[in-house]
């Protein structure tokens, strides 16, 4: 079994260190051709790392490559497309003021440029496996689905064998997740060696033959997905097995914290983003919120920390004594010096919420600036919280001076969380504070929120993952198309009637 | 009417210096590479199209051929400006230092170098470095017959310039074509928009940004000897040159990283710089004129930003350098 003859790819003793991060230690994985291989790990064991290398993007340490059973050194993404292999990355590599079209044959010198026969070629690519493109439109008009098809048949164009998808459905929605599934079983068919990395459990189940796994930088194993399970495979990417219940403990007495009224919200287009929001959030509480993406979440949560405008209505917050505080009109600043404890988690970590080449303590001293007395910086503060946060929330760092840039997703995540929860906020906001993470650090990230949650902070949770929103949140407010479509009790609601709900309006709400 | 036509005249005279400085600063600017150092790069274009010009008359003497000494004062300009950019493409390319302060290093050590070698021919000749009159007349020589130059208005409005005017409108269109209609030209824009991308694509990142650089630098030089050998008489004088670098790179920001909106671009700044010689308003200071090309640039900028179009920005990638391993 061991010496199959359908073995395009074969890696041995591959490692690759970063400075003092050891990404891929001693690595040993085979690519079959015909096959569909999921490569499986927490956030930061290594896939990105290890797929690079076969990309031609970082050279292996040690280590040696093997294709069809002749030694292979592939020294640029030029001479990975040699070889065959192409990959699509997790962020895309487009060029977005060019053409579909431009930006597949981009880097092909021996083509002549002929955009008729471009074209003719990128329909026959399509049509062989189900993509549907327009070759004129402009990259910068294209959704995250249409961007990751054009990545695809970039790689396709150059008559890649063996592909490598990097977390091709963390942007996706359920159906579009479905139909690159379904183009990658034609591509199987078709004979091609398909390497999907990803740490969705049941899509790896749906889609793969065979499941790689990758904990901390080691190669745990390779097993076939008939013959495994959910259970399994998380017992061997984390090493220890997750209970799969989200605890939800009740806290005793809700009280009103955060009001909003009749909010409505306008962009720059003149589309109303939100049309007329009104909703309560209590203490104790994890507030759900749902919707397909782009429903007005991002808007909600800016309008009430002050970074998005407001056309009309009121977001009040209710102090302990009963009185409230109208907080429409004001900057994050001002919000603040009112005694208003608001915390934020935005989706965009590094942009909005983290600056990327500062290291830990530095992250921290954003929060904190304004109580520096006089023009000097005090640095012991942050350091402590920054260290705090290092052991407690275990960040995987050298050091709380290691740029938070070079920490995976996971590790930037908890480094933000931890931040914001330090300040003892009264009022805490998450915008898919989970995406992204695999599985440990989500629940990490679920019990902390918990834990605030029981400590009496009203918690707004913005999530994707309807099952996770049904076992984390008290209460779920359903958004569609900028309305509020219901706010239905977690403990009771099913994901189909959520599902419903969130689609509900989508004949009048999105046009 | 007179009035109009030499003020437009003299713009091309003046325009004609910063289309140089202008087109070759978009190349380098195209390949992602924000290169700061043209003042420098235009000085040193000035100081050695001139050396070449003269010392290739001293050797020659009476055999003296103007088209040669044009074609030795082009190539001495555009060897000096690719040397300097070859310089900052190393330090930035290869070495990964800052682009902004290698430019601006790169104008100081320019303006320097060519400072010195105008001062050396000077000292090393005995006081007066200029060409003989005739050759100064074969720099500043109408191309067009006469009967063309002629024709009321249109004549010394279009058909009145030096040679370097016609050259610096053939060098834009073929930029412009080089970059919307071959494969290499977009290939050179991908790469200033999205160098992963590129590299991803099996583009050879380091390649197009040297060449592009290191062409663009030698394009701008020209600017400053065009200056030197037309404007100033075939004479060293580096205080009209001063500025004039500067003035291109924010034409490049005017014209939208667009060579043929550096024709009449670089016209519209020469007539501004000159304004204050032809048109002159009492009560107005002549600063003030000379600050009109870098308020319009500020303006074009901000009507730009406000029109929010996708197809005119600046190369995504401008000012940043490339590492394939970094994140
Ligand atoms: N270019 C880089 N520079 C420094 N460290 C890196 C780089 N790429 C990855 N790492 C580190 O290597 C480890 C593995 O990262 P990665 O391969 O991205 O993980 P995964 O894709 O499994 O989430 C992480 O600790 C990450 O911080
Ligand atoms: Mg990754």
């Amino acid at each position: 079994m061991l010496l199959e003859h359908n073995c395009a790819i074969e890696m041995r003793g591959i490692t690759k260190r970063f400075g003092q991060v050891v990404a891929n230690d001693s690595i040993d994985m085979r690519i079959n051709r015909g096959e569909i291989l999921a490569l499986l790990g927490e956030n930061g064991s290594g896939k990105t790392t290890l797929m690079n290398m076969l990309s031609g993007i970082y050279q292996p340490d040690e280590g040696e490559i093997y294709k069809d059973g002749e030694r292979i050194f592939i020294r640029s993404p030029r001479e990975a497309y040699g070889y065959g292999i192409g990959m699509i990355h997790q962020h895309y590599k487009l060029i977005e003021v060019f053409t579909a079209a431009q930006n597949i044959v981009l880097g092909l010198d021996d083509e002549k440029m002929d955009l008729r026969r471009t074209n003719e070629k990128v329909m026959e690519i399509c049509s062989r496996y189900g993509f549907e493109v327009d070759p004129s439109r402009k990259v910068y008009d294209m959704s995250v689905s249409q961007k990751q098809t054009i990545e695809i048949i970039k790689v396709l164009y150059r008559g890649a064998d063996i592909l490598v998808l990097d977390e091709p459905t963390a942007v996706l929605t359920p159906q579009e997740t479905q139909k690159l599934f379904k183009v990658l079983l034609n591509m199987k068919a078709d004979g091609k060696a398909i390497v999907i990395i990803t740490h969705k459990l049941h899509e790896v189940m749906e889609v793969s033959d065979k499941v790689a796994v990758l904990r901390k930088g080691k190669y745990i194993g390779t097993v076939n997905t008939s013959e495994t399970d959910p259970q399994a495979l998380t017992d061997m990417m984390v090493g220890h097995a997750v209970t799969l219940n989200i605890e939800r403990p009740r806290y005793p007495e809700p009280k009103r914290k955060l009001v909003v009224e009749n909010l409505t919200c306008v962009d720059n287009e003149g589309v109303r983003k939100l049309d007329r929001v009104s909703f309560e959030a209590n203490t104790g509480e994890i507030l759900g919120v749902a919707g397909i993406s782009g429903s007005g979440q991002k808007e909600l949560l800016e309008a009430i920390t002050g970074l998005y405008p407001v056309k009309e209505g009121s977001i009040r917050f209710v102090r302990d004594d009963g009185s409230e505080a109208e907080l429409v009109g004001m900057t994050p600043r001002r919000i603040r010096e009112t005694g208003v404890g608001m915390a934020f988690v935005p989706e965009d970590r590094l942009g909005m919420g983290l600056v990327g080449s500062m290291g830990m303590t530095g992250n921290m001293m954003l929060r904190s600036w304004r109580n520096g007395r006089g023009a000097f910086l005090r640095k012991k503060e942050p350091e402590d919280l920054a260290n705090g946060i290092w052991k407690e929330l275990d960040v995987v760092t050298p050091s709380i001076t290691y740029p938070v840039r070079r920490l995976s997703g996971g590790n930037v995540q908890k480094v933000l969380v931890g931040r914001e929860i330090a300040g003892n906020p009264q009022v805490l906001m998450t915008a898919y504070a989970v995406r992204g993470l695999d599985i440990n650090t989500s629940y990490t990230i679920y019990n902390l929120l918990t834990e605030q949650k029981m400590k009496g902070v009203a918690v707004l949770y913005v999530g994707e993952d309807l099952d996770v929103l049904i076992e984390l949140a008290d209460r779920i407010l359903v958004l569609c198309g900028g309305q509020v479509a219901g706010c239905v009790d977690a403990r009771s609601v099913t994901k189909e009637e959520i599902g419903l709900m969130m689609t509900q309006f989508n004949a009048k709400g999105a046009e | 009417m007179t009035t109009i036509i030499t003020l437009i005249t003299a713009a091309v005279t003046f325009g004609t210096v910063l289309m140089y400085g202008t087109l070759g600063e978009i190349l380098t600017e195209k390949s992602g590479n924000l290169n700061l150092g043209v003042e420098g790069i235009m000085y040193m274009g000035g100081a050695f199209g001139l050396a070449g010009a003269f010392y290739y008359e001293k050797a020659a003497g009476a055999a003296v051929s103007g088209p040669l000494a044009i074609i030795i004062a082009i190539a001495a300009a555009f060897a000096a400006g690719m040397a300097a950019s070859a310089i900052y493409s190393f330090i930035t390319v290869t070495l990964r230092a800052n682009q902004n302060v290698t430019g601006l290093a790169l104008s100081i050590f320019g303006t320097g170098i060519g400072q010195f070698v105008g001062e050396f021919m000077r000292v090393s000749e005995g006081g007066y470095v200029a060409l003989s009159n005739d050759l100064k007349g074969v720099f500043s020589a109408q191309v067009f017959p006469k009967f063309l130059v002629d024709i009321p208005v249109i004549g010394s409005i279009l058909f009145s310039h030096t040679i370097f005017f016609y050259l610096a409108i053939a060098v834009a269109v073929l930029m412009y074509l080089f970059l919307a209609k071959t494969r290499y030209g977009m290939y050179l824009t991908a790469v200033g928009e999205s160098p992963s991308t590129s590299d991803a694509a099996g583009i050879n990142i380091t390649k197009y940004k040297y060449l592009a650089t290191v062409i663009g630098g030698g394009i701008s030089a020209i600017g400053g000897m065009v200056y030197i050998m037309t404007t100033a008489g075939c004479v060293w004088n580096h205080e009209g040159l001063s500025g004039v670098g500067w003035l291109a790179v924010a034409l490049v920001i005017f014209c939208m990283w667009r060579p043929l909106n550096a024709i009449w671009g670089s016209v519209l700044f020469g007539a501004m710089m000159i304004m204050y010689l032809r048109v002159s308003i009492p009560f107005i200071p002549t600063e003030i004129y000379k600050i009109l090309p870098y308020i319009v640039t500020v303006i074009v900028l901000i009507l730009t930003s406000m029109r929010n179009s996708r197809d005119r920005q600046p190369p995504a990638s401008l000012g940043l350098n490339y590492f394939r391993e970094e994140r």
